[in-house]
């Protein structure tokens, strides 16, 4: 920085230029990315023999304009959205925890056994319900956070292996009358399924313009709040963060990885955890039917988690892109009407997912290349 | 299981059977396929979460490969290719555009189990069993000769791919660059050694012998193509790396241990014992996590596993 003498004249508009150069940028590589991914699975529906006028249609149907269709939309974004969350807490501190999966399912488990066995009145059971399915994800991710700050295991690898023993940890519960099986009495002859959750005891239902919305889109919404507020702005929030970007500096100022780290992930279970209950008390019939059956978390799980991922960890961002997977999912059973198999929208789903991974890595690695442009023309 | 003298005898007989060693054998061979890969991809620093996609996108296009050809070799290269193909999407990804690599694995493993999914009612491959290949001898020894050397042909390719493993990532000059990577990217890269680029690298060669063990899972275990065919043991696979410490002996030594739990399961049943059921599905992972946790922290990783490496940056 010896050149003093002559500034170039831009030198004081370069930033602005810059500025919206670069949010051009970004609307232009998203854009670019969305319309790709989609118009590659396109080309897939069309070269096994479908059309893609129907499909795009059936998708626009199933998740919002067919009648009642985006108020399902909203209560299947309302437990990705939770799973999300809990993945955004974890993921800021550096953790990678990819359970949701079992963690959503020992929640709802946890929400099942302990709903039943302590009954009373409907608001009790309730909170009773919602309260131990937070636990039971926490206890699930906090088997991976002891093996992690204990025996050093990754918490990648444990938190992966715990999804398959959660599933058939609960359906060894779903086999017990014990644990979790209901009475023969009341249940088809052979079928493993809990009992049914008594009308009044189940999260309430909002009628808006002939959609019904599950009161759990409102709590998730607002836990998002809550969790964005306390990641920017509580002294918590601020441990955490640092923890994740830079775990020898969080150590040096006193930040425990174990505490804060371990912390993080119960954290992330135990919204996990909760987004099952919710499914139990308040999913409805897209959720098991206010019942606890195999395979019941139903890739929740999964997709919160790259829910969490495309927003890249920002809790507000996941509120919109909830929706959008929440959309993808709903809409599957209309897409498999129009003929082609409905599982085009998972790759539809994974094709966009990585197609949201590319731009922020573009603008990363331009960002870099311009200041080494920067740096290098200033010497 | 009535009493204690019962479980003996039981366990006895599953350890006299030859069908248990045979079981492992096929087990282990599909673990062995994906892990020796694996751990050469570790070497270098990178943890592929998408071996498990690379397994079932290398078993389905083997799949289509014999049912286009008819010919057991065309399938197995097929395999390889596809498996390949999706290493090319994580490597480039993850060490080129430098997204978060459990990520990209993540996402790859949903979108190929959709794809292969939605394919596999459109195309519907045809296939069948390689033939069997009795090595004179060697398939004569008791217990194990069956299971190690009476095996359908596929199998002996591991005999070629794990010596070979050792042989590139220890007596090669990309060897000793892919380690270099693993261990200090900062230093192998003032010394010339493009980084990303090595690792890229050791992303294929895992894609490669991913493929070949899908193509195995057709042609030597299975036979028939399904979605479900893979069923988790890719993240098996990595797990025995962890397990192994990163060494291609003790790699080889988990795929065979964790390969033991999965035939008990099957031994126990083809008996005629009665076990829990949900215990025995749960058994290979309660290993895995078990031996995870008793091993993971007596060994030393690569000092930069799953850490991104971008120049000038610390």
């Amino acid at each position: 920085m010896t050149d003093t003498a002559a500034p170039e004249p831009d030198a004081e508009s370069a930033p602005h230029l810059a500025k919206g150069a670069r949010a051009g940028e970004w609307v232009l590589f998203y854009s670019v990315s969305i319309v790709g991914a989609v118009a590659l699975s396109l080309v897939l529906v069309e070269l096994t023999g479908g059309e893609s006028w129907p499909v795009i249609s059936a998708l626009l149907d199933g998740s919002v304009r067919s009648p009642g269709r985006w108020g399902e939309t909203l209560g299947a974004s309302a437990p990705l959205l939770l799973v999300a969350l809990g993945t955004v807490i974890s993921g800021r501190a550096g953790l990678i925890n990819i359970g949701q999966e079992g963690q959503v399912l020992i929640g709802a488990a946890f929400a099942t056994y302990f709903g039943f066995q302590f009954g009373g009145a409907a608001s009790v059971n309730l909170f009773v319900i919602l309260l131990f399915g937070a636990i039971g994800g926490a206890l699930w991710a906090g088997i991976a956070a002891l093996l992690r700050y204990w025996r050093g295991v990754p918490e990648v690898l444990t938190t992966l292996l715990l999804v398959f023993l959660a599933g058939q940890a609960v359906s060894y519960g779903l086999s017990r009358e014990a644990l979790l099986l209901a009475p023969s009495g009341s249940r088809g002859n052979r079928n493993l399924v809990s009992e049914q959750l008594a009308e009044g005891n189940r999260l309430p239902r909002l009628e808006v313009f002939g959609n019904e919305l599950p009161t759990m889109v409102f709590v998730s919404v607002l836990l998002a709040l809550l969790v964005a507020f306390a990641l920017a702005w509580t002294v918590w929030g601020f441990r955490i963060r640092t923890l994740g970007q830079n775990p020898n500096a969080a150590r040096r100022a006193g930040v425990s990885g174990a505490r804060y780290g371990g912390t993080a992930l119960l954290i992330g279970g135990g919204f996990a955890g909760l987004a099952g209950a919710a499914m139990f008390a308040g999913g409805g019939f897209a959720f098991g039917n206010y019942q606890l059956v195999p395979g019941f978390s139903a890739n929740i799980g999964w997709t919160g988690l790259l829910v969490a991922l495309v927003a890249q960890e920002r809790a507000l961002l996941a509120i919109p892109v909830a929706f959008i997977f929440a959309s993808l999912r709903t809409s599957s059973s209309f897409v498999g009407s129009t003929g082609v198999e409905g599982r085009v929208t998972d790759i539809m789903e994974g094709l966009l997912t990585l197609a949201l991974l590319i731009p922020p890595a573009v603008i990363f690695i331009r960002g870099r290349r311009r200041a080494r442009a920067a740096s290098t023309a200033r010497t | 299981m009535e009493s204690l003298g019962d479980l003996f005898s039981a366990l006895v007989d599953i350890f006299t059977s030859e069908s248990t060693y045979i079981n492992t054998a096929l087990f282990a061979g599909l673990l062995a396929f994906a892990a020796t890969g694996e751990w050469v991809a570790e070497r270098a620093g990178t943890i592929n979460i998408s071996l498990e996609g690379m397994l079932l996108f290398g078993a389905f296009a083997s799949a289509v490969a014999y049912d286009l050809s008819g010919n057991f070799v065309v399938g197995l290269m097929g395999g390889a290719i596809g498996g390949m193909m999706i290493a090319w999407v994580q490597a480039q990804m993850s060490h080129n555009l430098s997204a978060n690599q459990f990520v990209v694995g993540l996402t790859l493993n949903i979108l190929i189990f959709g794809l292969t999914g939605f394919l596999m009612r459109e195309m519907d491959p045809v296939t069948e069993l390689a033939p069997r290949w009795e090595i004179p001898l060697l398939s004569d020894i008791p217990l194990i000769g069956q299971a190690l050397f009476g095996q359908r042909w596929p199998f002996y390719l591991l005999f070629i791919l794990i010596p070979l493993s050792w042989y590139l990532v220890f007596r090669t000059r990309w060897g000793l660059d892919l380690r270099a990577s693993g261990e200090n990217p900062q230093s192998a890269d003032v010394s010339g050694i493009d980084v990303n680029k090595v690792r890229r690298q050791t992303i294929y060669y895992a894609g490669f012998t991913s493929g070949l063990g899908g193509a195995f899972l057709i042609f030597a275990q299975v036979g028939v193509f399904e979605d479900s065919i893979v069923g988790g043991r890719g993240f098996i696979a990595i797990a025995a790396v962890i397990f192994g410490g990163w060494t291609l002996k003790g790699t080889i030594a988990g795929c065979v241990l964790f390969a033991g739990a999965l035939s008990f399961k099957l031994s126990v049943q083809g008996l005629g014992y009665e076990l829990n059921s949900e215990l025995l599905q749960a058994l290979p992972f309660l290993v895995t996590i078990g031996a995870v946790a008793i091993f993971a922290h007596r060994v030393r990783p690569p000092a930069a596993l799953a850490q991104p490496f971008v120049r000038g940056l610390k």
